[in-house]
């Protein structure tokens, strides 16, 4: 079986934490090539959402469809296609950059390790600071070695919290050239994000929630300020 | 998939190393703290460069406990500082490699503090250390392994939760009761005037079939226990 997929389908998902819902009844799908914003204001449920959506945590109801299976029934092999740049980047600061990238790599059992990690620093831009301690880097190049980390096997599924927080106008910009590239490649991209100046013109479609519920969907390009007003208040 | 579950449980286990080479953190706290019970229970008991009967067995598994749970505690205090855990999660293996991994890891360091421990607790209480070596690595190792498997599977099962520090041994002492019974009676065993090695023999069975249950349990329930 095709370990890969081109849709994901959010199915009447939902999730509670004892009484309390932080999900309720949200349904989407979205194809190779679309880039996700999942918009709304704190506690709308957008990271429990994007966790979800990377198999960390299960559902209480409903379901994710990977191309035709679920995360339970496809395992390790749609881990494998999900990438994910957290807001806490998932870098060991006791770590250079490249054995950062190197254990990664080694963990989804990349051939050629040490060429992959070259790679993605030199994507990075940081092929000169690879033997450098992660600790001892800025946010926002922290920021450029944990997205490299993220696509460090190609993934199908990039799921991205709060990326742009804390990046300069310059790393915000390769950051964006970078999602671009990967959209053109046929990923699809799920980013939940509070910056709508950057998000405006890059989502293909904006997914509003509010306390753990979809309140709207948009696939237009401009106005994303003016419609995020509109369908949270 | 058997030899793809061991690469994974490798890197885990050779990363958490390269950190501790790095930092030192778990492994000097966890040391200092051993060698700080045994020398403390040492001014306190000994007398005249003699111990009462089995105490040195005793101290030297409250020793191994204790800095245990404080190293197992720390390991996973690590994952926690910049979310590294998730990105484990994520890895397209058997989540259990994960836990393999955190696990060898542990009981590297912990070997490595019971190297230090046990000449210290012979030295110090006059316990014959040497007399039956094999069978004493033996204890220590089973003994290590069944503690530190429910140890890391609940250290695990805490790092979000804020009370983690005060949970871990409320729940971990309770659970791994039979394996220090059985360490520290098969320990005295062997420490006692007399040594009597079937005695000791009989709690390194046991410790087999603790250490069998503790690990297939653990194995069994890591991935629902992170993802629910």
């Amino acid at each position: 079986m095709n370990n890969d997929f081109e849709t994901l389908s959010v199915v009447d998902l939902a999730r509670h934490y004892g009484r309390r819902k932080a999900l309720s009844q949200v349904n989407f799908t979205c194809g190779a090539g679309d880039i996700i914003g999942l918009l709304g204001p704190n506690g709308a449920g957008k990271s429990t959402l994007l966790n979800i959506l990377a198999t960390l945590i299960s559902p209480s109801r409903g379901r994710v469809e990977y191309g035709n299976r679920t995360a339970a029934e496809g395992g390790a092999e749609v881990r494998g296609r999900i990438g994910m740049l957290g807001h806490d980047l998932f870098l060991y600061p006791e770590l250079t950059a490249r054995e950062n990238l190197v254990f990664f790599a080694q963990l989804y059992g990349l051939p050629d390790v040490r060429a992959v990690a070259q790679a993605s620093l030199a994507r990075a831009g940081l092929a000169d600071r690879g033997d450098d301690l992660v600790s001892g880097f800025s946010r926002g190049m922290r920021q450029r070695v944990a997205l490299e980390r993220a696509l460090l096997h190609e993934p199908r599924l990039v799921l991205l919290d709060e990326p742009f927080t804390g990046l300069d106008q310059a790393s915000t910009a390769s950051l964006v050239a970078r999602l671009r590239e990967r959209q053109q490649a046929g990923c699809i991209l799920v980013m939940a994000t509070h910056d709508l100046d950057v998000a405006d013109g890059l989502l293909s479609r904006a997914i509003y929630l509010k306390n753990g519920r979809l309140v709207g969907t948009d696939s237009d390009s401009h106005g994303l300020s003016e419609r995020y007003r509109l369908a949270i208040q | 998939m058997i030899s793809d579950f061991f690469r994974v449980a490798w890197h885990v286990m050779r990363k958490d190393l390269t950190v501790e080479v790095r930092s030192k953190e778990v492994l000097l706290t966890t040391l200092f703290f051993a060698v700080s019970v045994v020398l403390v229970f040492s001014f306190a008991i000994v007398r005249e460069g003699r111990a009462p009967d089995d105490v040195a067995a005793g101290i030297l598994w409250v020793a191994v406990s204790f800095s245990g749970t404080l190293a197992m505690g720390r390991t996973f205090e690590r994952e926690r500082y910049n979310d590294t855990l998730r990105a484990l999660l994520l890895a397209p293996s058997d989540r259990p490699a994960i836990y393999t991994g955190k696990l060898l890891g542990l009981l590297v360091l912990l070997a490595l503090v019971e190297m230090v421990l046990v000449p210290l607790v012979g030295l110090l209480f006059n316990a014959p250390v040497l007399a039956f070596p094999g069978t004493l690595a033996a204890l220590l190792v089973l003994g290590t392994v069944g503690f530190s498997a429910v140890g890391t599977l609940f250290a695990a099962m805490l790092v979000r939760v804020r009370s983690r520090d005060t949970l871990l041994p409320v729940l971990l002492y309770p659970i791994t009761i039979p394996v220090m019974i059985a360490g520290v009676r098969g320990t005295a065993a062997l420490f006692q005037e007399t040594p009597d090695l079937p005695m000791a023999q009989f709690w390194i069975g046991l410790l087999i079939v603790w250490d069998a249950i503790f690990i297939t349990l653990a194995l069994w329930t890591f991935e629902p226990v992170m993802t629910e």
